[in-house]
């Protein structure tokens, strides 16, 4: 801490508060999602593993970096959108407010902290199934960038869904409506190939394809498009939803009237 | 000497409503100082703006010297501000939450010994290892207060600390607050409790629908309003028509009339003698605050 200078601690602080808030509730924010990501490898395994080939990969092997980076990206939104919406209708985000903390220092904050808990509920489902399953790790440094960005974009977007969510009911629909449909019909449980036409075509729309298609490759050495194009995609993503980001916190939209 | 607290035709609108209404104040370093008003008057308000929750439609605020918005790291740096509503964070225990307060102004360890500090003053190590969520009101109160405190800032606001909590425990948090003020810290009250206000700040400012209607030295307030109270009990018997104007208020059987000046005393018992009715117990009083502040409100 004392490398860490008295302009930095503030939002080092918030960002040790935040780790430290799903710290608390561990087996609802880490241990619950790689329980609920091992139920979907075991139930599509046995229904499909041994019979069903994906880019010459085994299912299961297949599934899993998906289900890996669903949970990460899921849990990284989850953590920035509760933590926002839980202080501004408990009130003690004023906490936060009244500090000196600028709106860049509270986006990074939050954002780190979003990308460890996805990170480590990544890290808890890899090594839960690497018990049971063999699986390779052709690109280490792919996985690792895909990682981190698919995080930081699902941070953000979690970000800007607690600052404009005003009721948890709305966040509830955000997460219900826009996270869950995106990230089930990413490529998760199918290569996009085995779509018709159509399909293929508007899962390029979809940001979430090319997070699970990218970190994908980063396991097997096979995608369904360019890691490069999914990595500029996801770039661009996090790069647009920064900025708009920093411009909600910047103006203080639905936080300081 | 820079002032504490400086506004500056300080406007707020919130849509079509006019909340505040180009107020300007200065408040010096070292003040205990009272905002009193009405509910909806704009105190609540006028404390957001400087704590930087609001962002005026126009005018300037300054802490300690340093613009709201324009220096706001050293103005909210200079600033601790207890809110109104029992707010907390339902992960934490107090002494977490004090440290993580101080934390983001940039103090770190340091700082831990001004944190068991202020714990102890406000009585609060036996819940130090509580999470808040288990506080009672009162101690979620206290809390509340050392949260303010725990970056140490010279200016602390208190919008309404002592509402709903019990007497003992208003009578630490005042002392401890009185010894803050004698320290060099400067105190900003909103009270509903006239009384606090009259006994503990030195000025005080009344604010209604957005305005300041009066600014003055508390004893200033107090001399310009020459009345006095007077409380009779008649035994039962009611109060002659020719009084009615004077009346305050009622209550237990007795009345209390309001005096324009002490020669009126004579006009009510002659009043009273009129009526064949016998005083059975009167008391003349000093108009309080509460009365300075019923007649400007009234008056406004």
């Amino acid at each position: 801490m004392n490398l860490i200078g008295s302009r930095f601690r503030g939002s080092w602080t918030l960002f040790k508060k935040e780790i430290l808030r799903f710290w608390r509730v561990v087996f609802q924010t880490v241990a619950a999602p790689v329980m609920t990501a091992l139920l979907y490898l075991l139930i599509f395994s046995q229904v499909l593993g041994s019979r069903v080939q994906v880019h010459g990969v085994d299912y299961t092997a297949f599934l899993i970096p998906g289900l890996i980076m669903m949970s990460m990206l899921q849990n990284a939104f989850a953590n920035t959108s509760s933590s926002l919406i839980q202080s501004k209708v408990m009130g003690n985000i004023i906490f936060v407010l009244l500090t000196p903390l600028s709106y860049l220092e509270l986006f990074l904050a939050f954002l780190a902290a979003s990308i460890i808990r996805g990170l480590v509920v990544g890290i808890g489902i890899y090594l839960v199934a690497i018990i049971f399953i063999d699986l390779p790790m052709v690109h280490p440094w792919i996985i690792l960038a895909f990682a981190v960005l698919g995080c930081a974009l699902l941070g953000a977007f979690g970000i800007v869904a607690g600052i404009w969510a005003e009721k948890f009911d709305q966040m509830s629909a955000f997460q219900n409506f826009v996270i869950m449909p995106l990230s089930f019909l990413s490529g998760v449980f199918y290569s996009i190939h085995s779509l018709p036409p159509f399909w293929q075509a508007v899962s390029h729309f979809n940001p979430f394809f090319y997070m699970i298609d990218g970190f994908r490759y980063g396991f097997f050495g096979v995608g369904d498009i360019s890691p490069f194009v999914s990595l500029a995609v996801v770039g661009g993503s996090f790069f647009g939803l920064s900025l708009l980001t920093l411009s909600m916190l910047k103006s203080g939209y639905r936080l300081r009237g | 000497m820079i002032p504490a607290i400086k506004i500056d035709q300080v406007h707020k609108y919130f849509g079509a409503l006019h909340a505040l209404k180009g107020v300007d104040m200065s408040i010096e370093q070292g003040e205990f100082f009272a905002l009193l008003g009405p509910n909806g008057a704009g105190k609540s308000t006028l404390i957001n703006l400087l704590g930087g929750l609001l962002r005026p439609t126009s005018g300037k605020l300054a802490v300690m010297g340093f613009d709201v918005l324009g220096q706001y790291r050293q103005a909210r740096h200079a600033l601790g501000v207890v809110p109104q509503e029992l707010v907390f964070d339902p992960f934490f225990n107090v002494r977490e939450m004090l440290r993580f307060q101080a934390g983001y102004f940039g103090r770190g360890p340091e700082n831990d010994a001004w944190v068991d500090e202020i714990i102890e003053c406000l009585g609060l190590t036996d819940k130090a290892h509580t999470n808040m969520r288990k506080l009672s009101g009162g101690m979620k109160r206290r809390a509340l207060i050392a949260q303010a405190l725990a970056h140490k800032p010279p200016v602390l606001v208190l919008d309404e600390p002592t509402a709903g909590v019990d007497v003992e425990l208003r009578q630490t948090m005042w002392e401890f607050i009185k010894r803050l003020n004698r320290e060099g810290h400067t105190i900003i009250l909103t009270t509903h409790y006239l009384e606090e206000a009259e006994t503990l700040c030195s000025r005080v400012a009344m604010m209604k629908q957005g305005e300041i209607i009066a600014l003055d030295s508390t004893k200033n307030l107090l001399d310009r309003f020459p009345g006095k109270n007077l409380r009779l009990k008649l035994g039962g018997l009611a109060l002659p028509q020719s009084l009615h104007a004077m009346l305050r208020g009622q209550e237990n059987g007795e009345y209390m009339l309001a005096l324009n000046e002490v020669t009126q005393v004579e006009f009510v018992l002659a009043e009273l003698r009129k009526a064949n009715i016998a005083v059975e117990d009167m008391q003349l009083i000093e108009a309080d605050l509460e009365d300075v502040f019923v007649d400007l409100v009234g008056r406004a």
